[in-house]
């Protein structure tokens, strides 16, 4: 049914991973990029390890080629990272990017948004409801929470990306189903409208959004197309005469669809390549307005969590879009799509360390006060791990955020990995923070009237939607392969003309003796790292020597076939998350140390435990990675799998024989 | 023709939700890093002022903090709720940890004077000192009527209806103008600053002076010995029967 056969192309790999989706709800469409990433690595990795000649890469790939090449000297901490190799240009020291003004704009802005939350809006009330009580919409609007990062001048509040990140931690904290309410309409509804709107556009549109007057869905979604968004059915055609498109097909799961004016929708045109003549299917991004006749939506859908959240089916049925409408370019909608959620990642990771904060409170009000066999539980050593590992977790997730956050501001263009994994560390931390608050809770975490439950299954869907997590795995690692090749590719461009690149080639072989015979490859934190942190810092530069080597023996090993290894990418993922997890901390421990915060020790101890545990999970995965047993497990792992799908569920006879 | 202008007293305050926490060298409570806002009573002065205004029966609100640098806040949130203008009477250090009902009361007078106000708004108490005598305080400075305790206030020609919540149920006066009031519990419901509105009130003005630009002597003749933690409350003991209940008490002299 759901897993036929585990072969695992690029594109196989999206469609699987797109059923899988379907069955859970949900799929947002990140999945293009990474179908499309996918492709461009299957070639680019391929030529990074067999030197193809030129003749046969055509024009097209060559500037890919480049592009990715001059990519390689990136100041993302990501992607060095990969490459054995480190960059603290983003990263060291924690970046504060917020001027006086700002700062104190912010200030005034979180008591009032606090306030809303704490008394008028009430997430019991709206998850039973199914909707966002009328009132509480009306003084959302009124509080200017519908137009957060629109621009001043186009009745927006004009904030930087640290500053939404802030309100929206404040939201995350109360309700996750209005934060989707807001971030549907926000940070991917109108989103495409504020990067990529033409001045035309962003001041028709923006205003009335910005006050919420209309609200805005993103539409990508289709029933047979989810995580491999290059197959959506959804066509746009030209009018002969070029002043209008008709648009027709249905989209599924669009959080706000039954609310929303205003759609960001993603069609198939036909596009002439004017090189070749040929005309090929692109995608294209619209804006289309339910004004325009021919969009109806379903009912809103039955969810396990975040109910409060709009959830509908939209269809557009032979709907005249006008030319102008185009947002971006015409087959550009790829870029579009990504663009818009990579943009949006960071606020996840912000919304949600704001969840984990909350009920991190809710945890610790219990364990300090409930008395069990005379003692008060937080004294017992099985409920101390407990809190101290929610509160590493919130620590890595909130530094994530705003480490993003910041870069964004500082005007960094490749975050995209940065990205990736914080939404992948964030909705997965929150998981566990919120399921350890129930167990420190006991019973009374089970109970309604205690409040995480409600949180634990508005959560769920952080995992899924926005990109799967398995899903945007395979993107951080297949990224970084990416990077990696293009490096190695130099190389062995190099290695062809060793007298021309003789130094270059010296420090390439000294670098690879010394990984090999375990010696530090020169690589330091000193520095940058607080002294009182150096040993955590030292940990760090030691992991990633070990992983960058790993990485490029995987690319000598696997080639281009890389991108079907699934069960390698995982584990590299993982190793990268961890690594961006020790940096951030690394600098923010550091940050709070050299300021003498008054808990700069208390973060010092969060940092050493983190990146001491985190080393070793690096470099278990490591030794899974090199080691040859490991080809077994993934064998099997593959066999066993396949031969349940095969029988449509487990295959051994039940033990009592019946 | 009087001038319509009301003066409206906003205090920082400790947030009504933090859990006070005594120094520990007993002389006052721990204020860094712990949530401040609007004292609640004030915000109910601001509303009624602002709602004055709407009401188009005064021209202009202003707002006065007195206190540190961050007092600033304070007014924003004023200015925010739709009060016009502000002032920051600057006062810190030792100034401030002495700043009491009078020192503060002297300020308020000599702005309502100097700004030739016609209503001065306060809130009943603050949640902090909870000294309830400010408004009382300003207005016998100013030699003006007071209306306090208010939870209705209509404003007639130059008369002033106050409905004041007293012992045992309201008490309804008619007042002349100018007129000191304390905002009650129940005088209206303040509403939020939202965003757009806090945005829009950067481009209000607020003016910073010093106490002694105002002739006033800051001096103070308290002084505080010590602050103490109310006394924890010991647990309760549970009787089985009435008898043992009059043992216990007769044991521990309390019959």
């Amino acid at each position: 049914m759901l897993l036929r056969k585990v072969t695992l192309t690029p594109a196989l790999c999206s469609t699987v991973l797109l059923r899988g989706s379907a069955s859970t709800g949900f799929q947002r469409p990140f999945l293009s990029c990474l179908v499309q990433h996918g492709r461009l690595y299957a070639s680019q990795s391929a030529e990074a390890v067999l030197e193809k000649p030129a003749a046969s890469t055509d024009s097209a790939t060559r500037t890919k080629v480049e592009k990715a090449a001059v990519s390689s000297e990136s100041k993302s901490f990501a992607v060095n990272m990969f490459q054995g190799q480190i960059n603290t240009a983003q990263v060291f020291p924690f970046p504060s990017v917020m001027n006086e003004e700002q700062t104190q704009f912010l200030r005034e802005l979180v008591g009032p948004v606090s306030k809303f939350f704490e008394e008028v809006n009430n997430p019991v009330k709206n998850d039973m409801l199914e909707e966002i009580e009328d009132s509480t919409m009306e003084g959302l609007k009124e509080l200017g929470a519908f137009g957060l990062q629109v621009p001043t001048d186009l009745g927006g509040m004009g904030l930087t990306n640290t500053q939404y990140a802030r309100l929206v931690e404040i939201v995350g904290m109360h309700d996750l189903g209005v934060g989707i309410t807001l971030g549907a309409h926000q940070s991917i509804g109108f989103k495409g409208i504020l990067l990529f709107g033409t001045k035309e556009q962003k001041e028709k549109y923006l205003p009335k959004l910005a006050t919420g007057e209309t609200i805005a869905a993103f539409c990508l979604t289709e029933p047979a197309s989810g995580s491999d968004a290059a197959s959506i059915k959804t066509t746009a055609v030209r009018s002969a005469c070029g002043k209008y498109y008709t648009l027709t097909g249905g989209k599924i799961w669009i959080s706000n669809g039954g609310l929303a004016e205003i759609f960001t929708v993603f069609a198939k045109t036909p596009v002439k390549d004017e090189s070749t003549g040929e005309t090929k299917d692109k995608i294209t991004a619209f804006i289309v307005e339910r004004a325009f006749g021919g969009v109806t939506h379903g009912p809103p859908e039955k969810k396990m969590g975040i109910k409060a959240s709009n959830t509908a089916e939209v269809h557009f049925d032979a709907v005249r879009v006008p030319a102008e409408n185009v947002l971006g370019e015409v087959g550009g909608g790829f870029k579009v799509a990504m663009n818009i959620l990579n943009n949006g990642r960071f606020g996840m990771a912000a919304a949600l360390s704001g969840t984990m904060k909350g009920v991190i409170d809710k945890a610790v009000d219990h364990a300090a006060n409930r008395t069990q066999f005379g003692n008060k539980i937080h004294n017992f050593g099985a409920i101390q791990e407990k809190v101290a590992r929610m509160a590493m977790l919130q620590y890595v997730s909130e530094s994530m955020a705003y480490m993003i956050s910041a870069n964004m501001d500082m005007g960094a263009s490749e975050f995209q990995i940065e990205a990736a994994i914080s939404k992948i560390f964030a909705s997965e931390a929150a998981w566990t923070v919120t399921d350890e608050c129930i167990q420190v809770m006991g019973g009374m975490g089970f109970m309604k009237d205690a409040g995480v439950e409600r949180v634990m299954r508005d959560l769920r869907i952080f995992r899924i939607f926005e990109g799967t997590n398995d899903i945007l795995r395979l993107f951080v690692a297949l990224n970084g392969f990416q990077n990696a090749g293009n490096q190695l590719k130099g190389l062995q461009r190099a290695l062809k003309n060793p007298l021309g690149n003789a130094s270059f080639l010296a420090g390439e072989i000294t670098k690879r003796a010394k990984r090999k015979a375990g010696l530090g490859t020169g690589l330091s934190l000193q520095g940058v790292v607080h002294p009182e942190l150096s040993q955590s810092g030292d940990l760090l530069v030691k992991a990633i020597e070990q992983f960058g080597g790993t990485i490029e023996d995987l690319l000598l090993k696997h080639g281009k076939k890389i991108v079907d290894e699934q069960f390698v990418l995982k584990r590299v993922a993982d190793s990268a998350i961890d690594l961006y997890a020790m940096v951030v901390v690394l600098s923010r421990a550091s940050r709070s140390l050299t300021q003498g915060h008054p808990s700069a020790q208390h973060e010092k101890v969060l940092c050493e435990t983190w990146c001491f545990e985190a080393y070793e999970r690096i470099m278990q995965d490591i030794k899974v990675l090199r080691s040859s047993s490991s080809k077994q497990i993934f064998k099997n792992l593959r066999a066993i799998s396949t031969a349940v799908v095969e029988s449509g569920g487990t295959v051994s006879p039940h033990p009592l024989g019946f | 023709k009087m001038s319509s202008r009301v003066l409206v007293g906003v205090k920082r305050v400790i947030d009504y939700a933090v859990k006070i926490r005594v120094k520990p060298d007993r002389t006052g409570v721990v204020t860094d890093g712990v949530k401040h806002s609007m004292n609640p009573f004030c915000e109910i002065a601001v509303e009624e002022a602002v709602r004055l205004k709407e009401k188009k029966l005064v021209n202009e609100v202003i707002a006065v903090s007195c206190g540190p640098q961050q007092v600033q806040e304070t007014i924003r949130t004023a200015l925010a709720m739709g009060a016009d203008r502000g002032i920051h009477v600057e006062v810190s250090g030792k100034d401030y940890d002495n700043l009491g009902p009078l020192q503060v009361s002297k300020i308020l007078a000599a702005l309502a004077k100097k700004e030739n106000a016609s209503l001065v708004v306060l809130g009943k108490q603050a949640i902090d000192d909870d000294c309830n005598q400010t408004g009382q305080m300003t207005a016998a400075l100013l030699d003006w009527s007071q209306g306090t305790f208010a939870s209705e206030v209509v404003l007639e020609g130059d008369m002033l209806k106050v409905v004041r919540e007293i012992d045992g149920g309201l008490e309804t006066i008619k007042i002349k103008m100018p007129a000191v009031v304390t905002a009650d519990l129940r005088l209206n419901t303040p509403r939020y600053a939202t965003l757009p509105n806090i945005m829009k009130a950067k481009k209000k003005k607020i003016d910073c002076l010093k106490a002694a630009d105002l002739g006033v002597d800051l001096t103070s003749r308290l002084e505080i010995l010590s602050v103490e933690e109310p006394s924890q409350r010991q647990a309760g003991v549970k009787v089985e029967t009435v008898e043992d209940l009059v043992t216990k008490l007769r044991n521990a002299s309390r019959i």
